[in-house]
């Protein structure tokens, strides 16, 4: 080799082509994605840690298990029906602890805001955080802001970061998901993405529409504390509930089978779905998860979720098939079967 | 949901589905002509009630599919430009052109806005009049009404800052085109409810006598695909060839005259190239002389080759104008699910919702998609491998 030559490193290779850009639909938490982080993102970080590919990485210092998580939020509208940017922002950060079964303690938080951006809106959007991270037990720690020029931003973006502890010693992971669990949802899906939309597009419909937004670490905290052996716990955010169900069994490699009976879709969801072509099982959520149980613990784990208003309405969507083939068999209402896939590109632009 | 579940419940669904089985003697092949039917026969499994000898191919009528490629790269020179606002329905940023894909001009900084209605594109020409607005009117009958009417208000309104770049089809002549290619194996056709919502089925029955096949006017649910399906059957084999409405609480015989009459005002029929397909005589629209002014082809002085015989091949290696001929299914395809994927498409059935090859994708039933199941897995242990080894 010449010195004039380049040398490639071979473990990072360029997976997209040289003109290729990012898309929107590379933000949409599905498949596109999914090629993005595993493609191109993954092999610059390797590291074992980073590669559990959780919500939340899981560190060991002394004899303390900690959980440490980061989410960005560049909604739009800032604004919407049953939620907010500064609400989104302490949830998505809490749920993302909340889903390793760690108590969220501390957060940072930075803001990056467009010149031009009303005063008082801020301040709402402040007073919305403050609101929600007391009522979450967490602590806003440190933070950092920055301000863009009018054009470069969409009024307010925010990044917060998180730490939880880990106070029991149970694995939850897609690896411990085992044949004859039975998954749980936490309550009716695809209110957050659809309220977003509706208020984007105008929609209006005889039931208002309000967001699912919610912090979900109490009714996780409970089943734990009630010594329920959670196998593995996933929020659903991008993506949906099918999306989630899909990279589960494909880290799990397990076969899961879904009934459609059985998942909860408010009317207002459907007919907004059907209206405008879209599968509530691919809308996004922002307070709604799915837990992997053994059976014989499931009624009592129902039980238990059930006395938290976030999770009032949970109930059993399906099990965990023999069989290590990874998929999700999706029985109809009709009784027909089909297969789940991840949600391929954007469903719909920036919801959280 | 009131009007919905009652077409999609298992007893209702299971008795019609034996009722299908008892009527049927001998195969038959059936062609749902709209995207929308297919997307529900995959998504909701329906070939799984059927016997095993009666064969749904899936027909031509999935707007983003059949616009021609033309059309597309005429729509990424526009949307290119400064000073262009360029609209369109969602889908239609994905399908991919000769050489590259509307949502990659989007990347590229083009000011391209995904719009529900071409009104709301007219409402941005108002809004912006320093912009030139260019919506991408797109689709078969049921948009036209849609699109003439903005290209009418424009007009009424002098909204001179408006145009459209017009790919609109005509369902009848292409049902008729099918029937005289000699290769042809469909032996009755179940028509888009939908157009017929807006055309009514008066075109229908001398179709049905000259070529000797059933058509009938069926809806979109669950139940009414396989009432759809039981009415032509019957008609099978009772060796009949007419016309029946399965979607009579929708579509009347003469359709919506007044979207008819809007549709006659603004647009002229014209011969039109189908993406995949070819060239179909008298199978497209294009506007009247006097709404020339709000042709965005004309406008922008781009070449007009989808009326003629000379338009683009698409020569991806795409097998859609198969497909959407009845002649072949997407697993057929040496790139399904290879190469050719949702967030990758070769061609345009992968892109839109409607399109038969993105509906086998996203919704490949359990039984039916052994060999795609196959390969999906054999990529994710292949993944899961890789990952291991880093």
């Amino acid at each position: 080799m010449t010195k004039n030559q380049i040398e490639i490193n071979p473990e990072c290779p360029l997976p997209f082509s040289a003109n290729e850009r990012v898309t929107l639909g590379h933000g949409s938490g599905g498949q596109l994605s999914h090629q993005l982080l595993t493609e191109l993102i993954y092999p610059y970080f390797d590291n074992p840690i980073l590669a559990t590919g959780h919500d939340s990485a899981l560190l060991s210092i002394g004899n303390q298990r900690l959980a440490f998580t980061t989410d960005s939020f560049v909604v739009s509208p800032l604004f919407f029906p049953g939620g907010d940017i500064g609400k989104l922002a302490i949830y998505g950060t809490v749920n993302d602890l909340a889903m390793s079964g760690a108590k969220p303690l501390y957060l940072s938080c930075s803001l990056i805001l467009e010149e031009g951006l009303p005063m008082n809106t801020l301040s709402t959007v402040l007073a919305s955080m403050s609101h929600t991270a007391e009522e979450s037990g967490i602590k806003l720690v440190t933070g950092d802001t920055k301000v863009v020029e009018k054009g470069k931003g969409d009024g307010i973006y925010i990044n917060t970061s998180g730490i939880g502890v880990v106070a029991h010693d149970i694995c939850i992971a897609p690896q411990q998901i085992e044949k004859g669990d039975l998954i749980i949802l936490s309550g009716d899906i695809g209110r957050h993405g659809m309220a977003v939309m509706a208020m984007r597009e105008g929609l209006t419909f005889d039931n208002p529409l309000n967001s699912d937004c919610a912090a979900l670490s109490d009714p996780i905290q409970s089943l734990l504390n009630e010594g329920i052996v959670i196998h593995c716990l996933r929020d659903l955010t991008r993506g949906g509930l099918a999306t989630a169900l899909v990279e589960l069994s494909e880290s799990a490699e397990k076969t899961f089978l879904v009934e459609e009976t059985a998942i909860p879709v408010s009317d207002a969801v459907t007919g907004a779905c059907e209206m405008l072509g879209l599968d509530p099982c691919y809308v996004a959520n922002e307070g709604r998860f799915i837990a992997f149980i053994p059976a014989a613990q499931a009624e009592a784990a129902l039980t238990l979720l059930r006395n938290h208003s976030v999770s009032a309405t949970s109930c059993i969507i399906g099990s965990v098939d023999e069989g290590n083939k990874s998929q999700v068999v999706y029985k109809t209402t009709m009784g027909s079967e089909r297969l789940m896939q991840r949600l391929p590109g954007e469903q719909l632009p920036r919801i959280c | 949901m009131k009007y919905m579940h009652e077409y999609r419940q298992a007893d209702t669904i299971k008795q019609l589905a034996d009722k299908i089985a008892d009527v049927t003697s001998q195969p038959w092949t059936i062609m749902e002509v709209c995207g929308g039917q297919t997307n529900a026969i995959v998504k909701f499994g329906l070939q799984q009630f059927l016997p095993s000898h009666i064969e749904l191919v899936h027909g031509p009528g999935c707007p983003v599919c059949v616009t021609p490629v033309d059309i597309i790269d005429n729509a990424i020179d526009i949307a290119a430009r400064p000073n262009v606002i360029f609209c369109s329905f969602g889908d239609m940023l994905r399908v991919p052109g000769s050489a590259k894909d509307l949502q990659s001009v989007k990347a590229e900084g083009g000011d391209i806005r995904i719009v529900y209605s071409p009104m709301d594109a007219l409402k941005l020409a108002q809004k912006h009049p320093d912009k030139e607005v260019v919506f991408l009117a797109i689709g078969f009958e049921t948009t036209a009404p849609a699109n003439a009417m903005a290209a009418y208000q424009a007009r009424a309104k002098g909204i001179n800052n408006f145009s459209l770049l017009t790919s609109q089809f005509l369902v009848p002549p292409a049902i008729e085109a099918m029937c005289q290619s000699p290769q042809s194996r469909i032996q009755g056709f179940l028509a888009a409810g939908h157009v017929c919502t807006i055309m009514g089925y008066e075109s229908y029955p001398q179709l049905a006598e000259k070529y000797g096949v059933p058509i009938v006017v069926t809806g979109f649910e669950p139940l009414d695909i396989l009432q759809g399906i039981f009415l032509c059957v019957q008609q099978l084999e009772q060796g009949r060839s007419e016309v029946e409405n399965q979607y009579s609480r929708v579509v009347s015989q003469q359709g919506n005259v007044p979207a008819q009459q809007m549709i006659t005002e603004v647009f002229e029929c014209q011969s039109q190239s189908w993406r995949g397909i070819g060239h179909i005589p008298h199978s497209g629209l294009r506007l009247r002389e006097t709404f020339r002014p709000f042709d965005a082809g004309q406008k922008f002085g781009l070449p007009d080759r989808i009326s003629s015989a000379n338009s683009t091949d698409d020569t991806t290696g795409c097998i859609s104008g198969e497909i959407m001929q009845g002649l072949k299914k997407p697993c057929d395809c040496i790139h399904f699910a290879k190469q050719c994927r949702p967030e990758s498409p070769i061609g345009a059935p992968m892109v839109s919702s409607e399109g038969a090859c993105a509906a086998y994708y996203r919704y490949a039933t359990f039984n039916e998609s052994v060999a795609f199941n196959k390969r999906a897995t054999a990529q994710t242990s292949e993944k899961t491998a890789k990952r291991r080894d880093q």
